[in-house]
């Protein structure tokens, strides 16, 4: 299904000018036209009311804006819209099957991984780039790779169980203490 | 009959949920919302030809505006309107309209009222535009003319003009009267310590960027969905300052992407996004960014001296906290510093003082356990000084110290389990292995040690109302207008409300979040479970009598010759407790009682009499181990145990995560979180996420939360005290003296950075002078 999106001013004169922008949603294409300054963020939470990415600090310092694109994980904030095109986007309204949720959001409710919510699906759209990028191999591993996302409420440690369930299979095996290790958070 | 409000978002849990019991750990009810992206936020809200405003904020910290050149804004395409004081629509003139529910003293800000500048990022003018972007742009075009003035923001600089608060703020007690003579009991003390604590500007920073978005109704309604922690304040506020009837207004928040005291007041987005819905009679949605949220409000700096007198076996005899804090210059913000070092431990002699200074800020706000966070932290570090200087333990100290009495009006304690924190937490942790000496402990090239701390937070209760409607078909709607910034209370009302009424969770729904619900107070100060948990408690008693009633007038009812303290409400109905295979489900007592729906409605009060003989308060024992590499000054809690004493617990998986939260937010305070200001210019320089450092992931390791019992019917009605609060108090301090531990280093600052933590000589120092 093809969506022509009108801006918030409907027939009123726009001098911006608009350029032709096709992409995938969630799996939907999507045949858009759309001001050059239009972040990817804005255009999917103004434009296609897909409020699930949410925007935290619009200057990709927060990550909870975090989509996949190409199954890449990144700050819908600090992309323009244009930039995306031809590319496959998921939110985190991509994930669930229906009623059925996705691994990750099962047990992100079951570890209570969130509080008020507003990282949450960043948080589970970085996890999920963390996966494909297959780096992590231990606990302390997920907790430096998921640190590009702020949870102010501070639900790191369910966080990191509920990523550890899924990537691993079981939640709360405790590997040894190591120090700090920078670096491996990919730019 | 009041059903429910439909078109507001409200979560019920999965199905196949079950039953459940208060204490159990249930599974958030909102969780399936939140983790799917469908819970919609403040900004979140679709609205037909809807227009977005962009705050311009002030450059200067204190003067006035001389003009505006609006030309080039003006020009931008889509630019339907830019709103400043000269220009707005009517507001009301009186400080008294602008004094929402937890206003301090003093004349609250206006925001557009005038041209009078109070601090910096002051909002100046609101550009309205058919698109974000445009409004966005425009607003980098308004240039404002100032009559800039001398302002004065350095808290430090101004010490000597400090005055005595007025003390008029919701919750609120200055500090009680000296008792006993504490300088001379000091002066004849067999060993002392004294030393100045300093504490940073902190901001909140909830993830959620502050905003409003009003939707014009046909009728001219306003429906407005705001970020705050009360509905019914916001709504009254916006009532008083543009003179608007109860009917014409509705404000919302079904979820709210935290606060933790900073949605405590209506911030100024509030009034600039209804002044622009107003006058160009559309909706308007207005966003604050990350920067401009760092002007709503604040922890404050706060300098404090501590001098502590004990004898040899370290029992007190006297304690002397002094706290100096900043203000603005319209309002004393004020909230209780010191009075916790007269309240948890025994000691005869103590004074208390607590003075404001004055600034070109805005007026600070609570954050997490306002107050405490920074003032008990101070007197656990020095009670940590005082063991050392003893060579004693710092849990024995504590120990020999316990107060078992309020002293001040010697009465008894509501209820206190602080011994049982200590001992399960010291256990938890292994704090018996502890070597008593700092720098005895190494691990390949990190120093070792081991702090812990005490902490407390008042007990408090205000009065709420809630509405509950039963359906023949086993639905529940229980409802008042409570709020959930993330911390738990639609899963802990839900809990509450099945648990009484014996019904599945996924039966349970409650609706909170809308400013037309039976009256419920502001979320904050972690009273909101013991106090609108009262109230659902209180009408869910009485539809349990009105069910047992319905079903004992049945025709041949198997309850004819019950009383109602014989049954009990399980299983999805009513049964006898004796014999329980005497059984009717609430669906077969509403079919043959011919009922659709009936419904119940309750006023829960306090019962301020009663509480009134008690002191009553949260306590936690907090127990922390860092790892310090001294070569670089960095630190790393790798364990913290939390053992809390907060009542019973209705909710145990969120009141959990309430607790270790606000460890991570005590090891942020501790570590991390500083606002620094440039004076010269009169504000914030490092106003974002980047430069604001907050903990992240890779920051946290094992934080252990214990619960003891406790079942406190003093404080509510359903045994709870709170735990929003009490979780963060004494962390950071846990940290320092862990570090002390650690390195022999004793840093008197927050956020302890590396450069302190590094500092040669081991003190640091803050200030000279108090």
């Amino acid at each position: 299904m093809d969506i022509a999106v009108k801006n918030a001013g409907g027939a009123q004169a726009q001098a911006a000018p608009r350029y032709p922008l096709s992409l995938r949603i969630n799996g939907q294409p999507y045949e858009l036209e759309v001001e050059s300054w239009v972040t990817l963020l804005d255009l999917l939470r103004e434009h296609l009311h897909l409020t699930g990415s949410k925007k935290g600090c619009d200057q990709g310092q927060c990550g909870a804006c975090t989509v996949l694109v190409d199954g890449r994980r990144i700050n819908a904030c600090l992309s323009l819209a244009l930039m995306q095109q031809g590319r496959e986007v998921v939110t985190i309204e991509g994930l669930a099957e229906g009623a059925r949720l996705h691994p990750l959001q099962r047990a992100f409710v079951a570890h209570d991984a969130l509080q008020c919510g507003y990282c949450t699906p960043g948080q589970i759209c970085s996890a999920l780039g963390l996966m494909n990028e297959g780096q992590a191999r231990c606990r302390d591993d997920l907790r430096e790779l998921m640190s590009g996302n702020v949870c102010r409420c501070g639900a790191y440690p369910q966080i990191v169980d509920a990523v550890e369930e899924v990537m691993f299979g079981s939640a709360g095996a405790e590997e040894r203490d190591r120090p700090v290790i920078v670096g491996m958070v990919p730019a | 009959m009041n059903e429910r409000i439909h078109d507001l978002q409200t979560p019920v849990a999965d199905a196949g949920t079950g039953f459940v019991r208060v204490g159990m750990p249930v599974s958030r009810v909102d969780g399936r919302a939140k983790v799917t992206g469908e819970a919609r936020y403040a900004a979140e809200h679709p609205a037909h030809d809807l227009a977005y405003g962009v705050v311009v904020g002030s450059t200067i910290a204190r003067g006035r505006i001389a003009g505006f050149r609006l030309r080039e804004a003006l020009a931008v395409p889509g630019v339907v309107e830019i709103i400043t004081h000269e220009n707005r629509p009517r507001m009301r003139s009186f400080d008294l309209f602008y004094k929402d529910m937890t206003a301090p003293a003093g004349a609250p800000f206006r925001p557009l009222y005038d041209g009078e500048i109070h601090f910096s990022g002051q909002p100046v003018a609101l550009v309205v535009a058919e698109t974000f972007e445009a409004a966005r742009y425009a607003a980098s075009l308004v240039a404002v003319d100032y009559l800039p003035q001398q302002h004065e923001t350095n808290l430090m600089s101004q010490l000597a003009r400090s005055h005595k608060p007025k003390p008029l703020k919701a919750g609120f007690s200055p500090p009680p009267d000296e008792r006993g003579d504490a300088e001379a009991a000091l002066l004849a003390a067999a060993v002392r310590i004294e030393a100045e604590y300093y504490s940073g500007v902190e901001h909140h920073n909830p993830l959620e960027l502050f905003a409003s978005t009003v939707i014009r109704g046909e009728d001219g309604h306003l429906t407005i969905y705001d970020k705050t922690q009360s509905s019914q304040n916001s709504r009254w506020y916006v009532s008083r300052v543009f003179g608007l009837g109860k009917d014409k207004v509705t404000v919302r928040n079904p979820y709210v992407g935290g606060a933790f005291g900073s949605g405590l007041r209506p911030q100024y987005q509030l009034p600039l996004a209804v002044m622009a819905a107003l006058q160009l009679r559309r909706s308007v949605r207005v966003v604050l960014t990350r920067q401009q949220m760092f002007s709503l409000g604040h922890r404050p700096e706060t300098l404090q001296r501590i001098r502590l007198g004990a004898d040899r076996d370290g029992r007190l005899r006297a304690i002397v906290h002094e706290a100096v804090a900043e203000t603005s210059c319209y309002e004393d913000y004020v909230e209780v510093v010191v009075n916790w070092s007269g309240q948890l431990y025994a000691c005869d002699n103590v004074k208390l003082i607590y003075r404001l200074v004055a600034l070109d800020q805005s007026s600070p706000m609570d954050m997490r356990a306002p107050g405490a966070a920074h003032g008990v932290h101070a007197l656990e570090v020095a009670m940590d000084e005082l063991a050392w200087a003893l060579r004693l333990d710092p849990l024995e100290l504590r120990l020999r110290n316990y107060a078992e009495q309020d002293q001040m009006k010697g009465l008894p304690f509501s209820s206190k389990a602080l011994r049982d924190c200590y001992e399960r937490g010291a256990r938890r942790f292994g704090w018996a292995r502890r070597p008593l000496a700092p720098r005895s402990m190494r691990e390949g090239s990190e120093l070792v040690g081991w702090g812990m701390a005490t902490g407390t937070w008042d007990a408090m209760q205000m009065f709420a109302r809630a509405g509950a409607v039963l359906h023949a078909d086993g639905r529940l709607v229980v409802s008042s207008a409570a709020t959930d910034i993330g911390t738990g209370t639609y899963t802990a009302m839900c809990t509450l409300a099945a648990d009484a009424l014996g019904l599945r969770l996924e039966q349970v729904m409650f609706q909170l979040g809308d400013s037309n619900l039976p009256v419920a107070p502001i979320e904050g100060g972690s009273s909101h479970v013991a106090t609108v948990g009262s109230a659902v408690a209180g009408v869910c008693a009485k539809l349990q009598k009105r069910l047992f009633r319905m079903a004992r007038r049945l025709h041949n009812s198997p309850f004819a010759k019950a009383r109602f303290d014989e049954v009990e409400f399980a299983g999805g109905g009513l049964r006898l407790r004796r014999q329980p295979s005497v059984a009717m489900s609430v669906e077969e007592v509403m079919a043959a009682a011919g009922e659709a729906a009936i419904e119940e409605k309750y006023l829960m009060l306090p019962k301020v009499l009663k509480q009134k003989k008690y002191l009553r308060a949260t306590h936690s024992a907090v127990f922390c181990e860092v790892k310090v590499d001294e070569a670089f000054g960095t630190v790393r809690v790798t364990r913290v145990v939390s053992a809390v004493a907060a009542g019973r617990i209705i909710s145990a998986k969120t009141a959990r995560s309430q607790v270790s939260g606000a460890v991570v937010w005590g090891i942020s305070q501790a570590l991390h979180e500083e606002t620094h200001a440039d004076h010269r210019l009169g504000r914030f320089m490092n106003h974002n996420l980047a430069e604001y450092h907050v903990t992240v992931n890779a920051d946290v390791r094992d934080i252990d939360v214990i619960f003891v019992d406790e079942d406190d019917r003093v404080v509510s009605a359903i045994g709870a005290k709170g735990v929003g609060e009490i979780g963060i108090v004494g962390v950071a301090a846990a940290v320092c003296n862990a570090i002390f531990h650690a390195t022999g280093r004793r840093v008197r600052s927050t956020p302890m950075t590396p450069e302190k933590v590094m500092a040669p000589g081991g003190d640091v120092s803050v200030s000279a002078a108090l």
